[in-house]
């Protein structure tokens, strides 16, 4: 019998060895060659991140829960909710996490922000031509699918470890809800009112801007949720490589077999994700009131 | 007449691959039956030359699937004609350029549409106002405007409602007053009170009628509904398949059916409530005597003056006031009841 019936005909050890090294080193090269002007490309972020955060860590803390409850009230206007994120703070700072907890909620703030500017312009592309889309969803799916840590080692080798790579990880991570909801949104805004927008004689930027975008509100405002969701879910990947808050203890944790430190920092996590959805859907809901039964005229 | 103030001119609509190829079959005779089997072509219209004058309500009616949506979208072009023309005083909106055709759009036509197409996250004023912010005016300008029509429309005091929470002749009288607030002449509506319960259609027509004795609009009225055409057409064009079968005033409609399909939307309506006394009067005699109607007054009307007088015959004058002809109850009773079942006692008699 032939060999490669017998046996699977695979590339030869050394073609695959060379083959990798060849990419890896092309990769390399790639990232010493523009790694640092990649890395300039990002510095806004890097200062608005770091300033964000030092804010919110400087800041005594009342301050922060005071204007944190501020927001919560201005979106959604709930005193239930406001009492439970009061407390949900107050617990956090009681049980010694409160400086943890402030990273994280700078790094989700920031990368939730990154991913609606990028998100909501690619998803409105994709309403508008079923090419784009077609291009698009699989980008997406594999987003979705492919294990974060594999994205993190060419992440890691182009910008080393730190806030950046850890934003840029997130992100790539967290952005597909916000795109993929934007474009179902806009698809699904009522005909004849698009039709009644031509009819008046609104150009393409009148009528997305004044009929397409605040029909699709609330589907964005679904898809802004799940991203906000996604991203805390990616803490404690992020701290592996190198970005502080409440994913580092518990990393700690694990090597060190700490349990209760491990559980708290994580029920913290848990209440920020809840206090994210709740203000979210309570924000989606009260913009929602208005349209009563007759929805979309 | 004057020139009309929209003038269609062989206005064909075909939908499929390929209109172009696919109108050419049609010109020659093919049906819209065997457009449809042979071909994958429907044919939305089929040669249509249609005069609407202006300051006037031009009906257009039909069952559904006639054509009647395709049509009113060719006179502000949401839909492209496959061939002929669309004159606006004179002009193609066929051939108008882009920038044109939006400019056409903010100032010389506007639309109230059948499922009302409003804006649910915009109050009833921001609703109004919709044209206007298309147009760019500056907010004062706006503000002004749509208090002045809200008023108009008899929604004060709803300004700040949201659509959504508003019934659904509520609800088209926003419609009406986003579309009249651009001060555009010419108003094109789609089944625009078909959706309505049948008191509230009522009701929309008379606020419609009202405000066109003011106004002055050019209406094109789209409806399915014969006593609908009958009351606000000015004119009425009864469409088919695509096709016009027949145009003219409502009487004209009544009296004179082109054919079954237009008989059948006859049969049921209230004639008394169309024809006019002087289409049935006979020729005057010096002798009878009799209380004086209008000439113009409709048999309905006429056949009420009479039962309260108490009378068998009454004079008809014409606007200079001389009399012009005579009729007695049994004239109008006659000309009223005829034809709601004409032919059927006509068969029954057999
Ligand atoms: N975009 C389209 N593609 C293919 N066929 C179409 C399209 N639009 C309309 N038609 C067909 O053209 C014909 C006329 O449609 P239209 O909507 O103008 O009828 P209508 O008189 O307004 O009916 P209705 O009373 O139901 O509103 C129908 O046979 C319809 O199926
Ligand atoms: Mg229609």
């Amino acid at each position: 019998m032939p060999s490669w019936l017998t046996e699977f005909p695979q590339l030869d050890r050394t073609t695959l060895v060379e083959l990798r090294r060849g990419l890896d080193q092309a990769y390399r090269g790639f990232s010493r060659e523009f790694g640092a002007e990649i890395e300039a490309f990002f510095d806004p972020l890097l200062f608005f991140l770091v300033w964000f955060e030092r804010l919110l860590i400087n800041a005594p803390w009342w301050v922060v829960i005071i204007a944190v409850c501020a927001l919560v009230w201005s979106l959604t206007r709930s005193w239930k909710l406001i009492v439970g994120v009061a407390i949900a703070f107050l617990l956090i700072g009681f049980f010694g996490m409160w400086e943890d907890t402030m990273s994280t909620l700078a790094i989700i703030t920031v990368c939730t922000l990154v991913s609606i500017v990028l998100g909501v312009p690619i998803g409105i592309l994709m309403a508008r031509s079923n090419r784009v889309q077609m291009f698009f969803m699989p980008i997406l799916d594999v987003m979705q699918t492919m294990p974060a840590f594999v994205y993190l080692i060419p992440v890691v080798m182009l910008l080393g470890i730190g806030k950046v790579p850890g934003v840029l990880a997130v992100v790539i991570y967290a952005i597909p809800p916000v795109i993929r909801l934007t474009n179902l949104g806009i698809r699904l805004v009522d005909r004849e009112v698009l039709e009644a927008a031509d009819a008046f004689g609104a150009s393409a930027w009148q009528r997305l801007v004044r009929v397409q975008v605040p029909l699709a509100m609330p589907t964005i405002m679904a898809g802004v949720n799940q991203t906000i969701m996604m991203a805390l879910a990616m803490v404690v990947i992020a701290a592996m490589i190198g970005v502080k808050g409440l994913g580092q203890p518990v990393l700690q944790s694990i090597t060190n077999q700490y349990f209760t430190q491990g559980l708290l920092n994580g029920l913290a996590i848990v209440a920020l994700a809840i206090v994210f959805d709740r203000v979210s859907q309570a924000y989606g809901k009260r913009m929602q009131q208005h349209r009563g039964s007759a929805i979309h005229g | 007449m004057a020139d009309p103030k929209i003038r269609i001119e062989g206005l064909y609509k075909i939908f499929g691959p390929n209109p172009a190829a696919a109108i050419e079959l049609v010109r020659q005779g093919v049906s819209k039956q065997e457009m449809l089997d042979a071909n994958d072509h429907v044919v939305g219209l089929k040669d249509i030359n249609l005069d609407m004058a202006g300051q006037s309500i031009q009906v257009v009616m039909g069952l559904s699937g006639s054509g009647k949506s395709t049509l009113i979208r060719h006179i502000n072009r949401l839909i492209e004609p496959t061939a002929g023309r669309v004159l606006i005083d004179g002009q193609d909106v066929a051939q108008m350029s882009k920038d044109e055709l939006r400019d056409f759009r903010r100032h010389q036509a506007s639309m109230v549409f059948q499922r009302f197409a409003l804006l649910p996250h915009r109050t009833v004023a921001q609703n109004v106002a919709f044209g206007l912010n298309i147009q760019g005016l500056d907010s004062g300008e706006v503000d002004a405007r749509v208090a002045r029509w809200i008023e108009r429309i008899g929604l004060g005091g709803y300004e700040n409602h949201y659509p959504g929470h508003l019934s659904g002749g509520m609800q088209q009288r926003v419609g009406l007053g986003r579309a009249l607030a651009t001060d555009a002449d010419i108003l094109l509506m789609d089944e625009a009170f078909s959706a309505l319960d049948p008191l509230i259609r009522y009701d929309m027509q008379s606020v419609l009628l009202d405000l066109q004795a003011e106004l002055n609009k050019s209406i094109v009225f789209i409806t399915h509904d014969f006593d609908e055409a009958l009351r606000i057409g000015d004119s009425i064009a009864i469409l088919r398949d695509g096709e016009v079968v027949q145009q003219g005033d409502p009487q004209s409609i009544v009296l004179n059916p082109a054919d079954d399909y237009v008989t059948d939307f006859v049969k049921g309506i209230n004639r008394g409530k169309v024809i006019k006394v002087a289409t049935i009067m006979r020729p005057a005699t010096d002798d009878t005597e009799g209380p004086k109607v209008d000439g113009d007054m409709l048999l309905e009307d006429v056949a009420r003056l009479m039962t309260r007088e108490d009378t068998g015959w009454a004079r008809v004058v014409g606007a200079s006031g001389a009399v012009i002809g005579v009729v007695s109850t049994a004239d109008v009773m006659g000309s009223m009841v005829r034809l709601a079942n004409d032919d059927d006692t006509a068969e029954a008699a057999q």
